[in-house]
């Protein structure tokens, strides 16, 4: 069992912050996130952004502040919990949690920080009815193994980059696979594009545009699906196929954290009050866009304030007869969990002598 | 002086709501919407990523092409039409006044 001082639910910019504030406490942090690399939204959805409101930079791309985040709280040795989502949550007689997450890696803290941001990323699913029954029946919105679908007949979806990623990768291991999509006009790499063109054009996969999947068949399990042509005589075909797999995109949810009996309000967990962002359950926290109170606003720069202030609360909690000054950063420096030190270069008293 | 504009919001529930839009505000359809506080979650804040702000053109208003992102964006959410527009990508201007929109359902 991983054990934590502060476990952070959510590796965007205000749960990396957090785990900053933490180590200046001398608390230590850990991170669970469902995605499998640290930025949330910045690195998932817009890397190559720029961000013109964070203060000290004119501008910043999405992926260098994460990066630069991740830089900073390097001295503090944050453990991670990578592609995995936070499920349950037990609390403990002592007042601690244990959290599990989907693949059941526990985590037993004293403190819960929710920093989940607009929720963990879920594959979209496109409107066909019965889809839970075809589900992990030959219907998956993710890719695991591709060897699952050697010599197998495979239908895939979508328009984008992982469509297109897709296509080509499983063309050589499938013995069929066909492309569906609404448009003709395709948005990737141009790489990609290319790609999939010249395997068209090879005869290697069948691509059908515009068109769109409206039903699957079959008894327990995906044994065919029905496309309909977007064409004038909106014809429909039936295709026979081991395996369906519409690539939509992700779209955030909140998830399980719905269910933790927190207090949820318009998709966001209510906290009481400004001063320290706890939950309405002593001892978990929400910070950052996940989190909703008067006069929220959802900007990184705040969740970096809210991050800050959880902290000391934090700190008060697992001491609570521990007294304890905020210090300056330029006063103490940063002393790291790996025996770091950095600190301003002190200047020196030293007498200046007159002309020998 | 910058004039507001008129728009029209069909909600899920099929009722009208007629909202007083700012011109001078740099402001969007979804974040218009946002400000009355109808249910318009905007997820992603206005990128064109989420399609929660997704509705459909009513009056015969001429908005334009979608722009790349919000076509592609279209490309994958559920219910889309022909009319169908992303909010966030729709500025608001002068030429918007009488616009008639309908919200569409969520997913």
């Amino acid at each position: 069992m991983i054990t934590t001082d502060i476990l952070i639910i959510g590796a965007g910019p205000t749960g990396l912050f957090a785990v900053f504030e933490a180590g200046l406490l001398k608390l230590k942090c850990h991170i669970i996130d469902a995605l499998a690399q640290p930025g949330g939204q910045l690195t998932e959805l817009y890397p190559k952004k720029p961000i013109y409101d964070i203060p000290g930079f004119p501008d910043v791309l999405a992926g260098d502040l994460i990066d630069n985040l991740m830089k900073q709280i390097e001295p503090f040795q944050p453990g991670f919990t990578l592609g995995e989502r936070a499920q349950t949550i037990e609390k403990q007689e002592d007042g601690s949690f244990i959290v599990t997450t989907n693949k059941g890696t526990q985590h037993h803290t004293k403190i819960v920080a929710i920093a989940g941001g607009l929720g963990s990323f879920e594959p979209r699913k496109p409107a066909i009815e019965n889809l839970d029954k075809y589900e992990d029946n030959g219907l998956v919105y993710m890719i695991k193994n591709p060897e699952d679908y050697r010599d197998k007949k495979v239908v895939i979806a979508g328009g984008g980059d992982s469509a297109l990623d897709w296509t080509i990768y499983l063309a050589d291991v499938a013995s069929e696979v066909t492309l569906v999509h609404r448009r003709e006009e395709f948005r990737g790499a141009l790489d990609s594009v290319e790609k999939v063109q010249e395997l068209v054009e090879q005869d290697k996969i069948r691509l059908i545009t515009p068109a769109e999947v409206k039903a699957i068949n079959g008894e327990s399990r995906v044994e065919s699906v029905e496309i309909q042509h977007n064409d004038k005589a909106k014809r429909m075909e039936v295709i026979e196929c081991d395996a369906f797999i519409p690539l939509f995109g992700l779209a955030p949810k909140l998830g399980p954290i719905a269910d933790w009996g927190l207090e949820i309000e318009k998709n966001a967990i209510k906290v009481d009050n400004t001063l320290d962002y706890q939950t309405n359950i002593p001892g978990i926290y929400a910070i950052g866009d996940v989190n909703t109170y008067p006069g929220k606003l959802k900007l990184i720069l705040c969740g970096f304030h809210e991050a800050t202030l959880m902290c000391q609360s934090a700190y008060q909690r697992i001491f609570p007869d521990k007294r304890y000054v905020m210090k300056y950063t330029t006063v103490g420096g940063v002393s790291g969990f790996d025996g770091s030190h950095k600190v301003a270069e002190k200047a020196v008293v030293k007498k200046i002598g007159q002309k020998a | 002086m910058a004039v507001d504009v008129t728009i029209t919001v069909i909600d899920r529930g099929g009722e009208k709501h007629e909202l007083l839009a700012p011109t001078d505000m740099n402001m969007n359809v979804m974040e218009i919407c946002k400000s009355y506080e109808l249910p318009v979650q905007a997820t992603c804040g206005g990128m064109a990523m989420c399609a929660t702000c997704q509705c459909y053109i009513i009056s015969d208003h001429d908005l334009g092409e979608r722009n790349d992102d919000e076509e592609a964006m279209l490309w994958e959410a559920s219910f889309v039409k022909d009319n169908s527009r992303l909010g966030c990508q729709i500025p608001i201007t002068e030429e918007l006044d009488g616009l008639v929109i309908e919200l569409a359902p969520e997913e």
